[in-house]
């Protein structure tokens, strides 16, 4: 039998092509769906709050703003300085933490791997706990917390990749590692907290959860062109991500270079999420869970799984930052209590009734 | 096609190299090469070091005459492929996704007709056919070892090298497999490297059979019938067993008292 020469049967072989197609439309629609549920969810997100604008009224503010014939002073401002960037950073800062959570767990062949078992969230949150409790900055001004938290998140991936560097780069000494810089940072972090005054703990408390009620143009444009280039970065890495998924001697053998790859992806996420959660505090849960739920629908392929992630990620913090400003009125919450306190029993609802197929 | 190898010692503790010394020539007219041997003989570690995956302490492996270390890793990725015996959880990538990376350093981002061909041919020919959208760690493990060897195969290299790529098969599906390699050096002239632990399935379907005992060294290199003795099978594995023979070749018949 020469399996290479003999050409398959006709009908066959269109199956497979038919099957592969499918496949692929399948996983384009899903991030379609996802980007237009996102869109939708935008648009609840500039109509809905406190003051109900409504949807067909925010809709054509917005239009109105883009064709320069604003009729309401008020409102334009209202929507183009307050509601529209929040929305706007709420969907970046989701997209950029499920892409870092779904490249970190790709990379280390671990589902639990996010910016948590890193160490870069316990990081950010001392330099954060260091500002807000003994007033100890790096920078001064109004960006000295988020720069405290940016410099402190790279220090635990710095320890990490030093440490990789000892002892190889394995996913497991990396994982392990970060959960211990998880542990040294969150014990830091304690050790001060208990010596802080109470309205200290309040202001930092409140960053803890995480939240994009504030921010300016100045702060998207920084955090977009942030997310867009690290997120084109590891879009082209996708394919030898994929090849990570098979061990590292494989993946070494397929042309992969696998601790430099393993690590380019790490130091790009680390600065991606640094820069995120710096100004948006800790926002746990969907680096974690926005790519899994990608995985139940569209499988683990990350030439896909990627944008399908960002689009998720996006959806759920700008859906749950508009649900924490509604719900329970006139209070609100911050975008991290409603993620997961909405997010963790839908995730396990698909993880119990959902059947893991592809195509 | 040639891979020579020189003066190989190699190990992953410089003071205890698992290979030592080690001189061979694999042709692409060798046929189907078997390497067997006692656990922790190094087996896995030569064709390791053949694919530049284990660095050499000393000596050198060669492909057509160029050191493998000097060759880029597309560049060997491309001569050989690697079917690995243990392998990571592939998470929720389906049997079609995972063979297909077989086809990483040909396919660009859309996958070309005759990529398609090439994996379809390689999942058909290894029985996954209808398990294309299953996801590979929902397979048992012979069918997971399958799949491994059908990436291996979609790969189309000139020279492929299997670490124990039957050792979760049934006999069936062994001698299947060793076959369809055998074919597959004879048709294509690849040079096919397999570990194998069946001494009787490497008698039986190998053109060559190449036979590594301890401290790291090679106790014999021929076809079936030269190197697959009493001698040898003591010297390497420390056992007494009685030879026969079987259309043709021999068989090994382990005696129970010796172990």
């Amino acid at each position: 039998m020469e399996i290479w020469s003999s050409p398959l049967e006709e009908g066959r072989s269109q199956a497979v092509k038919a099957g592969y197609a499918r496949s692929v439309r399948t996983k384009v629609l899903f991030i379609f769906a996802c980007m237009a549920a996102l869109l939708a969810s935008l648009i609840c997100a500039v109509g809905f709050g406190p003051v109900d604008i409504g949807l067909l009224d925010s809709v054509r503010i917005l239009i109105d703003h883009l064709t320069g014939n604003v009729q309401d002073a008020i409102y334009d401002h209202f929507v183009w300085e307050g509601r529209l960037p929040r929305g706007l950073l709420g969907a970046l800062t989701g997209a950029g933490l499920a892409i870092g959570g779904c490249v970190m767990q790709s990379t280390l062949n671990n589902g639990l791997a996010d910016s948590y078992t890193t160490g870069i969230s316990a990081g950010a949150g001392f330099g954060a706990t260091l500002a807000f409790t003994v007033g100890l900055t790096l920078a001064t001004g109004m960006y000295a917390i988020v720069f405290n938290a940016f410099v402190f998140s790279l220090v635990p991936t710095m320890a990490i990749l030093l440490i990789s560097r000892l002892k190889g780069g394995s996913p497991l000494v990396m994982v392990m590692s970060g959960i211990a810089m998880m542990y040294l940072f969150n014990a830091m972090s304690a050790i001060f907290k208990i010596m802080a005054d109470p309205n200290d703990l309040a202001a930092l408390y409140a960053w803890q959860l995480g939240s994009v009620s504030s921010c300016s143009w100045d702060d998207i444009a920084l955090v977009f062109v942030t997310v867009t280039l690290c997120g084109f970065s590891l879009q082209a890495l996708a394919s030898r991500i994929n090849l990570l998924s098979a061990g590292d001697d494989y993946a070494k053998s397929m042309g992969v270079r696998v601790t430099a790859l393993r690590n380019a992806c790490l130091i790009i996420v680390t600065l991606m999420t640094a820069i995120l959660v710096s100004f948006t505090g800790l926002i746990g849960f969907v680096g974690l869970v926005a790519p899994h739920i990608c995985r139940i629908f569209i499988g683990a392929d990350n030439r896909y799984l990627l944008a399908a992630s960002a689009a998720m990620g996006a959806l759920v913090v700008v859906a749950a930052d508009t649900a924490g400003k509604v719900l329970f009125q006139p209070y609100e919450l911050q975008v991290g209590i409603i993620t997961a306190f909405l997010g963790a029993p839908l995730f396990l609802y698909l993880i119990v009734k959902t059947k893991k197929t592809s195509w | 096609m040639k891979i020579a190898i020189d003066s190989l010692t190699c190990g992953y503790d410089e003071s205890h190299p698992v290979l030592r010394d080690i001189n061979l020539e694999f042709d692409s007219d060798d046929g189907l090469i078997c390497i067997i041997g006692p656990n922790g003989v190094g087996k896995s570690t030569l064709i390791r070091c053949i694919d530049d995956l284990v660095r050499p302490t000393k000596g050198r492996v060669t492909l057509d005459g160029r050191d493998v270390r000097e060759m880029s890793r597309r560049e060997l990725a491309e001569r050989i492929g690697y079917v690995q015996a243990i392998s990571a959880s592939h998470g929720s990538m389906t049997v079609f996704e995972t063979v297909s990376m077989g086809r990483y350093n040909r396919m660009g981002w859309r996958m070309r007709t005759e990529d398609l061909d090439v994996i379809d041919k390689a999942m058909s020919v290894m029985g996954l056919g209808p398990l294309g959208g299953r996801p590979a760690d929902e397979l048992s493990a012979g069918q997971f070892q399958k799949m491994m060897i059908a990436r291996g195969l979609a790969q189309c290299t000139d020279v492929l090298i299997l670490d124990e790529p039957t050792s979760n098969l049934d006999i069936r599906a062994q001698m299947f497999v060793a076959c369809l390699l055998r074919r597959l050096c004879r048709t294509d002239k690849k040079i096919v490297l397999m570990i194998c632990h069946d001494v009787n399935i490497a008698a039986k379907v190998a053109d060559k059979i190449l036979i590594l005992s301890k401290p790291g060294k090679v106790l014999a290199f021929g076809t079936p019938g030269e190197v697959v003795n009493k001698e040898n099978i003591r010297e390497a594995y420390g056992v007494e067993c009685d030879i026969t023979e079987h259309e043709g070749r021999p068989a090994v018949l382990i005696r129970s008292d010796s172990v």
